[in-house]
């Protein structure tokens, strides 16, 4: 919400400097984004006529322009298209340094031709933020006169304010005002009449109150009347007639402020009732009378499948959503606008419009709000509407439009206020002083907090010390409970001048051992390093087949996704990292070695509801010479790190992974993982080339797998001794299995096994075996082993292999 | 003592004095030793020499056996000759040892010379994400103030995102939020959470207070990735619900956690806003980390970061979980993890951490 200064002094006596009004409106919660000064350095610009419009031979962008200046013409190339013969349009002429600018304007030629000024745009000059175009001035300025003085401008102040959800009586300059003035405690008033500081051609006296007190659902001059068929949905409606009127352009106090506020002036009728809404916060929407199948307006909920074609060109149907939408039609029953949203084409203000019907309504909120939304459609009445506009204002509103309407085109009659409905009542709600010192931590005396209230218009009635029944006005629709009472107070006590304490609790804080866990778990990846990515959870449905993972994903697709390549919940982190790797590889980046942990997703057991959501860690290594093996050397890494009971790699093939290099992890009889390498059809599909080893681990399951026992294990004080026992073994049997034979046959004197040599000869071993070579390390807690106890423990495990296996022990 | 028993032997009696064949051969070995020792030029030519000067078979040693066929006096004199003799071969055997054997470990250091410099390979040392890092610091201030860590699902439906955070449907402030659905035939029923508020619920609606949680992860907005947002980001909730909660507890539970992230001398400051889950609600904004306060172009020259989102627990967020908001309330704060580490390190724009690119995460 852009605020012009100038414009919210015409409510309070506001007197502070910029930095301090600055910090004002911060500490009000009406967060100023920008201050801009406008209106200084304008000195070298002056108001011109375009006279004529040149192509310029070879330039299709710019053009040769001639404008008078006060009875010279003067030449000029601009590069702006949306300006006509006879506008009336800003020159900044020769040695004008602009604002913002560093430089001052030359003479100059371009493609031959010569250019003596730059015709400015909004921006260009600091009154807005229209670079669009060039600023067209409003009918009736004197041509060379200094631009300033012709258009009231002097300089001034722009508040850009972010103004948040809850505060639709901020989104007008009197609502800033009104805020503003509580804080710095002046008095605020919203003047009778129009009454800018800045008029000199302002509109005169309009008979403001003139019929009102007639006022009905029906004009009895014209006939023209309103209703309100559903109150739910339009509480109150109120109208206006202005006859006689003529559509021109607006005086220029009220375009500059319409250019300050941020928005273009269109024409007078349509720029007075954005002036007032501006203003006032109330927006307001004029039917051209004559186009309106009967002088009537009436708010009803829309039928199924009614249409409208708004403003801004689109056909919108109506009455198709869960809940009603509010339109307006005419005598006819002809839909003729959107109520809170958008009025319709067919009666639209044109040049040769001289009779107005302006429509000030309260609309429900929530009905504006659903409509917007449903037809995905919003509009500056829109916001304020589904936010809540002041009921009470309605009918001052549509008077003031009237008025400001008349007075610019001139010699035009106004007509009765009409209205129908009912503003809703104020809420009342009971404040105790004692509660808001508690929910604050201050110590706030009665009069103090009721004093803060009254100052921004709330009514206090005092019930007993300490408590209260406050009215709230009808602006602040967003304040209904107790609780939004105190923040009124809290606000314009100041938040910064709460007293800071820190809450104590007796709660340990810690994280709970699947945290820590998880914490363990990336250290560990690091210790091995590994570096930590972070790829992302949505994906593209082709990724998802591109890993062997293209099996329906039925409720984990978005209904709007941003792009298909993020369509669809993650179900494995593989196409993420395997991404990363590939931007990597492409940036020539060394010792490619990636582990992620975050969630993927699995389908909602019936289809629908929450997905099935869990946390994983995966990890792809891409370094030089990484394959299974440097996977299978990771998870051991991870297995000791996290002191796994029984952790070990059973033959299984995964999706994703090399069909014949890969398999599942366990621990104890548990599940955890899958590990191996990336299929190489996969890889290719990545653009990769060579091995890549995988590691994928479930979290879940691995803090549920067991871990070795807490108790310390007696390390023995005597000599060990080392059994080295070779077997040529069918390739059908994984070496773990003949390992776990050997464990089980050592039993309690074994304190190491290690395999620690695989070799295959043909001709030695014959096809299909290959020898492995165990190294068992025996030891006694108690004495040292004797020859004989070595003889006995050895021959047990070679039996046991032999017996067990189709193995025998190499001589 | 050369020059003593020289002026001894001018006084004593001619009988007792060895005989000057004897006295000349403990000198000329004494002399030729020395020279001998102080030529050997390794250690094992010094051992034999060793041997042949002060062994058992030496001639210094054959010597000291003539000894018994001498007057008292002339033994005694002869005796103390030779030992003195003795004694400066071994020390300049000891001496020229010791010289040896430094050599030889000076040559032997020489030949095992590694210039430093030239090792080969880089830092092997993995590297946890700058995000988790952030996260993991971030969730070690608050525990460190009481808190737990608690979490939830990243896919939420309506009521713990929106509609138990006071924000039924049709909420203009819904707006907030652009938020991704999933498809589900229910239009815009399960969603991608649009922030961490939602762990608030399920925290209240599954523990009784007092409740002091923090609650980061991942959540998911509708918006086009710029310098300053991703669309998908990390947050960080803060909750505690007791009795007597104020917004002065609020502020300085803010002021606690900034400094202990920030720094000493790194404050917070609190200005009204507007959230449907809290009130009063507020922003907080904190001294800029990179000018300490002072101005920069980061902080728009204030001297203050905006980093989160605060408030007053709402009452009807604490009636929607079933809390009598007359008997406890309590304060919630937000912000973004991927922001504070934007901060704290000046990364220009949020989209390189969408790269994963080593030469960026091997930076920490």
């Amino acid at each position: 919400m852009r605020t012009p200064l100038s414009w919210l002094r015409d409510f309070a006596p506001i007197d502070a400097d910029v930095e301090r009004l600055t910090e004002l409106l911060n500490e009000l919660g009406l967060v100023v984004d920008g201050v801009s000064r406008v209106g200084e350095g304008l000195g070298g610009v002056v108001v011109a006529r375009v006279e004529e419009i040149q192509a310029i031979e070879g330039a299709d962008r710019i053009r040769a322009v001639v404008v008078d200046v006060g009875g010279t013409p003067t030449h000029v190339v601009c590069g702006a298209w949306n300006f006509a013969v006879g506008d009336l349009v800003p020159l900044a002429t020769v040695g004008t340094v602009l604002p913002g600018a560093d430089f001052a304007i030359a003479r100059r030629k371009m493609r031959g031709v010569e250019s003596n000024g730059m015709l400015c745009s909004g921006a260009e000059l600091g009154l807005s933020a229209d670079h669009g175009g060039i600023l067209v001035l409003p009918e009736g300025l004197e041509t060379g006169a200094a631009l300033t003085e012709a258009i009231g401008l002097a300089p001034d102040v722009v508040f850009d304010l972010d103004i948040t959800p809850n505060r639709p009586d901020a989104m007008s300059v009197a609502g800033v005002a009104r805020d503003l003035a509580g804080a710095m405690r002046i008095p605020f008033a919203v003047p009778d009449r129009p009454a800018p500081a800045l008029r000199a051609d302002g509109p005169g006296a309009p008979p403001a109150g003139a019929g009102r007190e007639t006022a009905g659902d029906r004009d009895p001059v014209t006939g023209a009347r309103v209703a309100t068929e559903d109150a739910s949905l339009c509480p109150l409606f109120t109208a206006r007639i202005v006859e006689g009127l003529t559509v021109g352009t607006s005086p220029a106090w009220l375009t500059t402020r319409l250019t300050l506020a941020g928005m273009r002036p269109i024409n007078s009728v349509v720029d007075a009732s954005n002036y007032v809404m501006l203003e006032l916060g109330q927006p307001t929407h004029p039917y051209d009378l004559d186009l309106l199948a009967g002088p009537a307006l009436v708010a009803r909920a829309a039928r199924e499948g009614e249409v409208l074609r708004t403003l801004d060109g689109v056909e919108r149907v109506l009455g198709l959503g869960e809940h009603p939408d509010c339109v307006i039609t005419d005598g006819d029953d002809r839909v003729v606008g959107i109520g809170g949203v958008m009025g319709g084409q067919s009666s639209e203000i044109s040049e040769g419009t001289t009779r107005v019907l302006v429509e000030a309504a309260y609309f429900a909120p929530m009905a504006v709000a659903r409509t917007s939304k449903r037809l995905g459609l919003r509009s500056e009445a829109s916001a304020r509407f589904e936010r809540g506009t002041d009921p009470d204002i309605a009918a001052l509103c549509a008077d003031r439009v009237a008025a400001l309407a008349a007075g610019s085109g001139g010699g035009a009659n106004l007509g009765a206020g009409l209205s129908t409905g009912h503003a809703p009542p104020h809420s009342r709600i009971y404040l105790r002083t004692a509660r808001l010192n508690a929910l604050l931590g201050t110590d706030l005396g009665d009069a103090v907090v009721h004093g803060h209230l009254e100052r921004i218009g709330f009514g206090v009635s005092v019930s007993s010390p300490g408590e209260a029944e406050v009215e709230v006005p009808g602006w602040r629709p967003d304040v209904s409970a107790e609780v939004d009472l105190v923040e009124e107070v809290a606000r314009h006590h100041g938040y910064a001048r709460v007293a800071r304490t820190v809450p104590t609790t007796t709660q340990v804080g810690l994280l709970s051992s699947y945290q820590r866990g998880r914490r363990h778990l990336r250290q560990v990846m690091a210790g091995a390093g590994l570096v930590e990515a972070w790829t992302p959870t949505l994906l593209g449905p082709d990724d998802h087949g591109l890993v062997g993972r293209g099996e329906e994903a039925k409720g984990l697709s978005l209904t709007n996704p941003m792009s298909r390549e993020e369509s669809e919940l993650r179900r494995t982190m593989m196409p993420g990292l395997l991404r990363a790797v590939r931007f990597n590889v492409g940036h020539r980046n060394e010792n490619i070695r990636l582990f992620e942990v975050g969630k993927v997703f699995a389908p909602p057991p019936a289809g629908r509801g929450l997905p099935e959501e869990g946390e994983q860690l995966a990890a792809v290594l891409a370094g030089p010479g990484d394959d299974a093996t440097a996977a299978v050397r990771l998870w051991r890494t991870l297995a000791d790190g996290l002191r796994l009971q029984d952790p070990g790699v059973r033959s299984a093939t995964p999706p994703g992974l090399h069909p014949t290099r890969s398999g599942e992890l366990v621990a104890g009889t548990a599940v955890v993982g899958v590990i191996g390498e990336v299929d190489p059809a996969v890889a290719a599909a990545f653009d990769l080339e060579g091995r890549l080893g995988w590691l994928q681990v479930d979290l879940e399951a691995l803090a549920a797998a067991d871990r070795l026992p807490t108790a310390v294990a007696d390390v023995s004080s005597y000599p060990s001794s080392d059994v080295d026992l070779a077997f040529v073994v069918d390739e059908s049997v994984p070496a773990a299995e003949v390992e776990s034979t050997l464990r089980r046959a050592a039993g309690e004197l074994l304190i190491g096994l290690r395999l620690f040599d695989v070799f295959r000869d043909q001709a030695l071993l014959g096809a299909g075996r290959r020898s492995l070579a165990w190294r068992l390390r025996f030891c006694a807690l108690d004495h040292t082993l004797t020859d004989g106890e070595l003889a006995a423990v050895r021959q047990t495990c070679v039996d046991a292999v032999q017996s067990a296996h189709p193995a025998v022990l190499r001589g | 003592m050369t020059g003593s028993e020289a002026r001894s032997g001018t006084t004593d009696a001619g009988d007792t004095r060895p005989s000057v064949n004897q006295r000349e051969e403990a000198a000329r070995i004494v002399a030729g030793g020395l020279e001998a020792v102080s030529a050997a030029g390794s250690l094992e030519e010094l051992r034999s020499l060793q041997t042949e000067l002060v062994g058992k078979r030496s001639a210094l040693a054959g010597l000291g056996r003539t000894l018994g066929g001498l007057e008292p006096e002339a033994r005694r004199v002869l005796g103390a000759e030779l030992q003195d003799a003795r004694a400066r071969l071994e020390e300049a055997i000891g001496a020229r040892l010791s010289g040896l054997e430094q050599s030889e470990r000076a040559a032997a250091l020489e030949s095992d010379r590694l210039d430093l410099t030239e090792v080969m390979g880089d830092s092997s040392r993995g590297h946890l994400h700058l995000l988790t890092q952030t996260r993991d610091e971030l969730e070690d201030v608050f525990i460190g103030m009481g808190y737990r860590v608690a979490e939830g699902p990243e896919v939420e439906d309506d009521w713990h995102n929106f509609e138990a955070l006071n924000l039924p449907a049709a909420h203009p402030a819904r707006g907030m939020w652009d938020t991704l659905y999933l498809d589900q035939g229910d239009t815009e029923s399960i969603l991608l959470r649009t922030h961490t508020s939602p762990v608030q619920i399920r925290v209240m609606e599954t523990q009784a207070p007092p409740i002091y949680i923090i609650a980061p992860g991942r959540v998911f907005r509708r918006d086009t990735p710029d310098a300053r947002h991703l669309s998908t980001f990390h947050q960080i909730e803060g909750l505690v619900i007791d009795r007597g909660i104020t917004l002065g507890d609020l502020a300085g539970t803010i002021e606690s956690f900034t400094s202990a992230y920030f720094g000493p001398g790194m404050h917070s400051r609190l200005r009204p806003s507007y959230f449907p889950f809290t009130e009063p609600s507020g922003e907080f904004e904190v001294t800029c980390p990179i000018c300490a306060g002072g101005g920069c172009r980061t902080c728009t020259g204030t001297g203050w970061i905006e980093l989160g989102g605060c408030g007053m627990v709402h009452p009807n967020v604490l009636g929607a979980v079933g809390l009598d908001p007359e008997e406890w309330s309590g304060f919630a704060f937000g912000f973004g993890i991927d922001r504070c580490a934007q901060v704290r390190h000046q990364v220009p724009d949020m989209r390189v951490f969408l790269d994963n690119d080593l030469r960026l995460l091997t930076q920490f």
